[in-house]
C-alpha cells in the first residue's frame, strides 16, 4: 500500500490519504476521450477553414504571398457577372435536383416497401448509382451525351426525332449542358433519397394504414394524412444533407462540363477552383468559396429551426 | 341487422393453411370472443373480417351482405388494434375525429359525436394532446373512442388489452364490458386470454390449428367442454387430466390406473358402453378436489404428495404428484399441509369428465 494506513485498535477502520485519481472526475475523463477528436477537427477544419478566410482578405496567387487587401476580393465579386451566374446557377441546380430526387426517391421508396419478389436484391440494386465513383459515372455520363457517337442521339435519331448527324448538343449548349449535370445529380442523388425514406417508411407501424384505411380513407388520402406527415422528420434530414451536397457539388461539373459552355453551367465550387488554382488567384477563389458559407450556412439553420419543430410536434 | 355470418371461411398463406373452415353466425348486438392460443387463426379470421385480409375461401356476410371483396372502408366496422394504432402526430381530438372527417360529417357532427365519446370514455382532459403524451390505458381509451364515434355496425377487438399492466387490463375489461351493454352494437373480440374470454363473452369460441373446437356461453365450456383441449383451456387452474383404464366390476365402471380408482358416475358409466376395456382420460378441475375426510368413499379419493402449496388468501393452491401425474387442487385456506406430505384427496363426482384416449372428444 503507497498509502499510510493507520490502524485503529478497536473499530478495523483505516484511515488515510485517497489515491489521486484524476479519471475519476467525469469531467476530466471527458476532456481526454474528446482530445483526439478535437485535434483532428482543429486540424483539418478549423485550420483551413482560417486558413481561407484569411486568403480571401489579401491579394495573394500562386508564388505571390500578397498583402492585406481588406474587402477588395469580395467587393469584385459582387461586380463580377461570372459570380452572379454562379450564384443563380447554384441555387437553380440545388432547387431543381433537390424537388426531382425527393419525388422520384419518395416514389421508388414507396414501391420498395411493399412486398415483392427479389425485394432484397432490387433493393441493393437501387443502390448502385450511389456506390459507383462519381467520377467514373460522370465520364460514361460524358459519353452517352456526346453529341457525336452517344447513345443518348443515336435512340433520337432511331427514334426518328432527330435527322442524322443533327444531333442534340447536349453539352455545347448551355441551358441543355446545365440540364444534363442536373440529370446526373438526380441520377446519383435518387437512391440515397430512396434508401433512406424507405427506412423512414418501415419505422411507420403498418397497423397505422390499416387503421385508417378502416376509418375510411382512401390510398392517396392513407398517404397524405398518414404517411407524408410522419415521414416529415426523416424527408427533412434528407434534404438537408442532400441540399449541403448539391449546393457545394464539384465533381459531376467539373468532369461534364468543367463550368462551360461559356461559364453556363459553373457552381461555387468548379468556380472558386477555376479561379484559385486554374487561373492561380488563390485570394481570390478563396473569396468565392467563402461566400458559399453564409449562404449555405443559413439555409442549413432554417432547416434545422424546421426539423426541430417538426419533431417536437 | 349487424349480424355477422362466416360460412366455410378458409385461409391459405404461401405455405400455411392459417384458417381451415370456419363457421361462426353472430347475432345482431352480440359479443362473441375468439379465443385460442397464438397461431390458432383467431386474428386472420377477424382480419377477414375486417377487410385487412382476403379470404381465401368461403363467404363472410355483415348485415345479410356478402362483403368478401368490399375494402375495409365500406364494410361499415371499427377496429382496436392491440398497440392502439392510434396516429401519433394528430391529438386526441383528431385521431377521433379522423373517420368522420374522412366519410365527410360536418363540424359540428364530429364536435358533437367526439365530445359524446369522450364524456363516456372520460377523456374530455385529453382531447388537445397528442397519443404519447398519455399512458396505456388513456391510449386505448381514445382507440375505443376512434371506434365508436363513427357508430358502426361491428366493433372488432384485436387483442386491445394485451398491452396494459395486470391491474389496468382488468379495469378496462370491464369498461368494455360497460360500453357494450350500453351501446349494444355487435362485437368480435379477440383474445388469448381465456379470463378475458370468459368474462366479457355472451359466447366464447375456442379456436385452435385454424380449427373451432367448441362455440358456447362461457359456463357451458367451462361445464361441458367439447373435447380435452377446451377442457384444458377453458378455466383457471386448468383442468387435471389422468390417463385410466375404464373397466366394469360388478355392474360398476370405474376408470383406473397404478394410483386411482375411481367410480364412474351412473349418467356418464350409461355412455361408457363402446368405451369399456379402453383408455380413457380423466378431467377433473382444481375446485372439485377437496382434502378427503372419513366421508369420502375409497372410490372417489385418490393418495398424491405435496409439492408446493401456494397460499392465495381466499384458497390455497396445492401443487401435488399423484403416481406420475403432476395435479393441482384448489382447496379451502383453512387446509394446513406441509411440502412433501402424503395427503388423500376426495372428488366431486359433478366434476367428473372422461375424454376419448384417441379422439380426445368428451364421453
Amino acid at each position: 500500500m503507497a498509502t499510510t494506513a493507520v490502524p485503529v485498535p478497536d473499530g478495523g477502520i483505516i484511515v488515510g490519504k485517497p489515491k489521486w485519481r484524476p479519471l475519476e472526475s467525469e469531467g476530466n475523463l471527458a476532456m481526454l476521450l474528446l482530445l483526439p477528436t478535437i485535434a483532428l477537427l482543429l486540424m483539418f477544419i478549423a485550420y483551413p477553414f482560417m486558413r481561407g478566410i484569411l486568403l480571401a482578405v489579401t491579394n495573394s496567387k500562386v508564388g505571390v504571398i500578397g498583402d492585406f487587401v481588406g474587402f477588395e476580393n469580395f467587393a469584385r465579386l459582387l461586380k463580377d457577372p461570372i459570380f452572379h451566374a454562379v450564384v443563380y446557377n447554384t441555387f437553380l441546380y440545388t432547387f431543381v435536383t433537390t424537388v426531382f430526387k425527393l419525388i422520384l426517391g419518395l416514389w421508388l421508396a414507396l414501391l420498395l416497401n411493399r412486398d415483392f419478389k427479389f425485394k432484397a436484391f432490387t433493393r441493393a440494386f437501387i443502390l448502385l448509382p450511389f456506390i459507383v465513383p462519381t467520377v467514373l459515372a460522370c465520364f460514361a455520363w460524358k459519353w452517352m451525351f456526346d453529341p457525336t457517337f452517344s447513345v443518348l442521339n443515336w435512340m433520337l435519331f432511331k427514334l426518328g426525332i432527330v435527322a442524322a448527324g443533327a444531333g442534340v448538343n447536349w453539352l455545347g449548349d448551355g441551358d441543355l449542358a446545365m440540364l444534363s449535370i442536373m440529370i446526373v445529380n438526380i441520377w446519383r442523388g435518387v437512391p440515397f433519397f430512396a434508401i433512406s425514406l424507405m427506412a423512414g417508411l418501415q419505422t411507420i407501424s403498418p397497423d397505422l394504414g390499416e387503421a385508417a384505411a378502416i376509418d375510411g380513407a382512401k390510398p392517396l388520402q392513407r398517404f397524405w394524412y398518414i404517411t407524408w406527415p410522419l415521414l416529415m422528420p426523416v424527408t427533412m434530414v434528407v434534404v438537408l444533407f442532400s441540399v449541403i451536397q448539391t449546393f457545394s457539388d464539384f465533381q459531376i461539373v467539373y468532369v461534364m462540363t468543367g463550368g462551360g459552355p461559356a461559364n453556363a453551367t459553373h457552381l461555387f465550387a468548379t468556380y472558386a477552383y477555376q479561379l484559385g488554382v486554374g487561373t492561380g488567384l488563390l485570394s481570390q477563389g478563396a473569396a468565392v468559396s467563402l461566400a458559399m458559407f453564409p449562404l449555405l450556412f443559413g439555409i442549413v439553420i432554417f432547416q434545422l429551426m424546421y426539423i426541430r419543430r417538426v419533431e417536437t410536434r | 341487422m349487424s349480424n355477422v355470418t362466416i360460412r366455410q371461411v378458409h385461409k391459405h398463406y404461401a405455405d400455411f393453411h392459417a384458417v381451415k373452415g370456419v363457421s361462426l353466425e353472430i347475432k345482431d348486438k352480440e359479443f362473441v370472443v375468439l379465443v385460442g392460443p397464438s397461431g390458432c387463426g383467431k386474428t386472420t379470421t377477424l382480419r377477414m373480417v375486417a377487410g385487412l385480409e382476403t379470404i381465401s375461401e368461403g363467404d363472410i356476410m355483415i348485415g345479410n351482405k356478402i362483403v368478401n371483396e368490399l375494402p375495409p372502408m365500406d364494410r361499415d366496422i371499427a377496429m382496436v388494434f392491440q398497440n392502439y394504432a392510434l396516429y401519433p402526430h394528430m391529438t386526441v381530438y383528431d385521431n377521433m375525429a379522423f373517420g368522420l372527417k374522412m366519410r365527410k360529417f360536418d363540424k359540428a357532427e364530429i364536435a358533437r359525436r367526439v365530445n359524446n365519446a369522450a364524456d363516456i370514455l372520460d377523456i374530455k382532459d385529453h382531447l388537445t394532446r397528442k397519443p404519447r403524451m398519455l399512458s396505456g390505458g388513456q391510449r386505448q381509451r381514445v382507440a375505443l373512442g376512434r371506434a365508436i364515434v363513427r357508430n358502426p355496425k361491428v366493433f372488432l377487438f384485436d387483442e386491445p388489452l394485451s398491452n396494459l399492466d395486470a391491474k389496468l387490463r382488468v379495469q378496462m375489461r370491464v369498461e368494455i364490458k360497460k360500453l357494450h351493454q350500453r351501446l349494444a352494437t355487435t362485437s368480435i373480440y379477440v383474445t388469448h386470454d381465456q379470463v378475458e374470454a370468459m368474462t366479457l363473452g355472451d359466447r366464447v369460441v375456442v379456436m385452435k390449428d385454424g380449427l373451432i373446437q367448441q362455440v358456447g356461453e362461457p359456463l357451458e365450456l367451462y361445464n361441458n367442454p367439447a373435447n380435452r383441449y377446451v377442457a384444458g383451456f377453458i378455466g383457471s387452474p386448468a383442468m387435471n387430466f389422468a390417463d385410466t383404464m375404464i373397466e366394469e366390476v360388478g355392474g360398476a365402471v370405474y376408470a383406473t390406473n397404478p394410483t386411482m380408482r375411481i367410480r364412474v358416475p351412473e349418467q356418464i358409466a350409461a355412455r361408457m358402453g363402446p368405451h369399456k376395456g379402453k383408455p380413457a382420460t380423466l378431467g377433473i378441475r382444481p375446485e372439485d378436489l377437496h382434502m378427503a375426510s372419513g366421508a369420502d368413499p375409497e372410490d372417489l379419493s385418490f393418495e398424491a404428495v405435496v409439492e408446493v402449496a401456494e397460499q392465495l388468501g381466499a384458497e390455497i393452491i396445492l401443487d401435488l404428484k399423484a403416481g406420475g401425474s403432476a395435479m393441482v387442487a384448489s382447496v379451502e385456506p383453512t387446509v394446513k399441509v406441509k411440502p412433501q406430505q402424503k395427503i388423500r384427496l376426495g372428488i366431486n363426482p359433478a366434476g367428473l369428465r372422461f375424454f376419448d384416449a384417441t379422439t380426445e372428444a368428451a364421453i
